[in-house]
């Protein structure tokens, strides 16, 4: 008979390498850190579909990336940093080639540990807009635009709409108080500097998400001429709600890229019709990636995505993310040789993505997102972006593809990222050697 | 820092209290002298607020004057009813038919929780009453994502036929909107809360479920079955669940995100007491009016979003000077 501690030993043993299963053999682990449930499941539902569809979508019609399945496996958040990182906890020893946290306060709780971990963080549009800083974030990465970029194109748009004079205007802020909604404060603050424009800042409690009454008050005592919405969850369609009960004009109300959700602006009703979001990439199901979805994904039953979904703003986004995921693998593999590719195998496929015009229409995205680069100390690339706008059932292409402000931006990410690094003391110097994509 | 500077410090630390002393105290009310359409509009929001808040505390109140209860479940009770309001009307059930048959879910949750929860705890600890709502909490929630899915819905609130869009009141040099399912909230919630008081007051089961409230001992002594009333008392807070679900669902949309929402109560609660129904009113009406008026007129002082503390810090001051609440009863017992 084996001695009872060899017995308890192996018992631990077998026990730990079912709870851990590793993936890196014969298959690529990507989890999803994704939002079901909770206060803003009503966007996190449309991207997890997306995401995970898409992901799908490879294996069921190219048997995965690069012939590799990929194995997908959702972690549910609620949009909970303290369970966003207890998911990060359970998938890292399971050999991930990336991890999307799919929340600001999720991505700046793992920023710290992608380094130690050897896992790529991928905050696509979201997260720490300094970590777009390679040369000192070599584990992070956020294309294709930055909160920073994107309040700069929308400055960029008023601009546009006011005919280039915005001396005398007061432009509002209404966000999510929480880190994610004060993201883009730095940049609003420097161009009011540049552009003699008066910001008005207006939060809302998590707590008070539908409840904004006082806010909308404030903003019609301001008399403020454009509203820039950083929100989230159940505080866009309250937003858009109180801008149409305020008699706000709805043009002038503008969300960031995840203000945007159908389910939004349908709130608003008829009263919604012209409400704005920003983009980077657009809506509908008729581009041949989508068609592929449906037709390797949905009627096969697999994905938990309504039928009419399939092209809605926040699904499709979901389909992007998994697309940047996809391509960064097939990066790793060209990079390696390796077909089974691992994180650190992964960080260098992000650093040298490179999805051209060429590549987007081999993709069956022509037309459905513009040309994404990213390079080793520029791991965001500050792409273009442009307007949407809710023409009463759907979001339309509302305005050419614009620059972000990348000499306003650009130094003060530098400086940011430079900021952050000196209050750690212990933050590492880069000695990951640069790609080329 | 040079000489100059230390010099002049003061000076500069006299003239930034005195700033700081005029925001407070000077500024503010100014501000409702000159736009008095603004502060009659700031505190009709706060009132609509208010009677919402004090819905959500009334189904606070009826459980723990018949049980002694907190009931933690009550946030997720308002979610669970809108939910299956508007899920049995995307299945093609009439809008009427709807709420009577969400009524009728409510009901049978009334009696899962006595059978289940309640009755096999009678005489437990009153901390273990309130865990065991904490559980109910999660089960809700649970079953509610199970069966309805996460994602928001619009509540059915044309198909109710409530009444939307603004009224313009032209009044104090400005103008003055009130919204036409503001005041269907306010009046809904004023007639709701004052059957309830009646029925509890005038009513035999009233009587009952009063006599329950001052001693479960004494009730059952005279016959009342605490069965009976507490099936009763989460029936009636299970119907203002449902009326607080479709009056917040129109204003914003049917969420899992008005859980929170309910802790609102909380605030209003300590204010006016947990015993008394006049107390939630008197409350929710002070919580409401007063936090939309801190945000407004004090709130840019410190970049504001102090809405979701500041009730808390009201609720705290009436606390100091009455322990028990506005309305709340005395305790008084021998040492």
């Amino acid at each position: 008979m084996k001695h009872p501690l060899t017995k308890t030993a192996l018992a631990a043993a077998a026990f730990a390498s079912f709870a851990v299963p590793s993936f890196a053999q014969d298959s690529i682990y990507v989890p999803l850190l994704t939002y079901r449930t909770g206060p803003f499941a009503g966007s996190g539902v449309h991207i997890a579909n997306g995401m995970r569809d898409y992901l799908e979508m490879l294996n069921q019609r190219d048997g995965g990336i690069g012939g590799v399945k990929i194995v997908i496996e959702e972690c549910e958040t609620g949009y909970d940093t303290k369970k966003g990182v207890e998911c990060y906890e359970s998938v890292k020893g399971k050999n991930p080639v990336l991890i999307g946290p799919y929340s600001t306060g999720i991505t700046l709780q793992v920023i710290p540990k992608a380094a130690v971990d050897k896992i790529p963080v991928l905050s696509m549009a979201y997260g720490l807009s300094a970590s777009a800083d390679g040369t000192n974030f070599p584990w992070v990465f956020n294309p294709p635009v930055t909160y920073w970029d994107g309040a700069s194109v929308f400055i960029r748009h008023v601009i546009q709409a006011e005919k280039g004079d915005l001396k005398g205007k007061t432009i509002g802020l209404i966000h999510l108080d929480a880190p994610f909604g004060k993201e883009p404060i730095p940049v609003l603050e420097a161009l009011a500097k540049e552009y003699g424009f008066t910001l008005k800042l207006y939060p809302v409690p998590a707590a008070q998400m539908q409840n904004q009454g006082s806010q909308w008050l404030a903003i019609r005592r301001d008399k403020v001429d454009w509203i820039y919405n950083q929100g989230w969850g159940a505080m866009n369609p309250t937003a858009v709600k109180e801008a149409v009960k305020n008699g706000f004009p709805i043009d002038k109300l503008v969300g960031v890229w995840w203000a945007g959700g159908d389910d939004d602006a349908r709130a608003g009703e008829a009263g919604a019709k012209g409400y704005k979001t920003l983009n980077f990439h657009n809506t509908g199901a008729d581009f041949p990636v989508m068609q592929d979805i449906l037709k390797h994904v949905h009627e096969k039953g697999l994905s938990q995505a309504k039928k009419e979904q399939v092209g809605e703003n926040l699904y499709n986004r979901g389909v992007y993310n998994s697309m940047l995921i996809a391509e960064a693998v097939r990066t790793a593999q060209k990079i390696t040789g390796k077909k089974a590719v691992k994180g650190e195998d992964v960080r260098r496929g992000l650093e040298a993505l490179n999805i051209t015009e060429a590549r987007l229409k081999e993709l069956g995205m022509e037309g459905f997102a513009n040309a994404v680069k990213v390079a080793c100390d520029d791991h965001n690339g500050h792409n273009k972006v442009f307007v949407s706008q809710w023409d009463g059932t759907k979001y339309v292409k509302a305005s050419e593809w614009m620059d972000p402000m990348k000499s306003i931006v650009r130094p003060l990410i530098e400086a940011e990222a430079k900021d952050y690094v000196s209050k750690d003391a212990g933050w590492p110097k880069r000695t990951e050697p640069c790609e080329k994509g | 820092m040079d000489l100059a500077s230390l010099l002049l410090a003061p000076a500069f630390f006299a003239f930034d209290l005195l700033g700081l002393l005029k925001s407070i105290f000077v500024t503010p009310f100014a501000d409702m002298a000159a736009m008095p359409d603004l502060l009659v509009q700031t505190i009709w929001e706060g009132l609509v607020s208010g009677v919402l808040y004090a819905l959500i505390a009334l189904g606070f109140v009826l459980i723990f004057k018949a049980s002694g209860v907190f009931n933690f479940a009550q946030g997720i009770m308002v979610v669970f009813a809108a939910l299956t309001l508007v899920g049995f009307h995307e299945k093609g059930v009439p809008a009427w038919l709807a709420v009577f048959l969400t009524l009728g879910v409510m009901l049978v949750l009334a009696i899962a929780v006595e059978r289940v929860v309640l009755r096999p705890l009678v005489n437990q600890p009153d901390i273990i009453l309130f865990m065991a709502t904490f559980g109910l909490t999660y089960v809700l929630i649970g079953l509610g994502e199970f069966i309805f899915g996460g994602e928001p819905k619009q509540m059915i609130a044309e198909q109710l036929y409530i009444p939307r869009g603004p009224i313009d009141v032209a009044m104090l040099g400005g103008r003055v909107t009130f919204q036409k399912i503001d005041i269907a909230a306010a009046v809904i919630a004023s007639v709701m809360i004052i059957a309830l008081a009646l029925f509890f007051q005038y009513t035999r089961i009233g009587r009952a479920l009063r006599a329950v409230a001052d001693s479960h001992k004494a009730a059952l002594s005279v016959g009342i079955s605490l069965n009976q009333i507490w099936v009763i008392v989460w029936f009636a807070a299970g119907i203002v669940a449902l009326i607080t679900g479709i009056m917040w669902g129109a204003r914003s949309e049917v969420s899992f995100g008005l859980d929170i929402i309910a802790l609102k109560a909380l605030p209003v609660l300590i204010l006016g007491g947990f015993t008394s129904i006049p107390g939630a009113i008197v409350g929710g009406l002070i919580i409401g009016i007063g936090e939309k008026l801190a945000e407004f007129y004090w709130g840019p002082l410190v970049g504001g979003g102090i809405e979701s503390w500041i009730a808390y810090v009201i609720a705290l001051g009436f606390l100091m000077v009455r322990p028990q609440g506005l309305f709340g009863d005395k305790i008084i017992e021998r040492i």
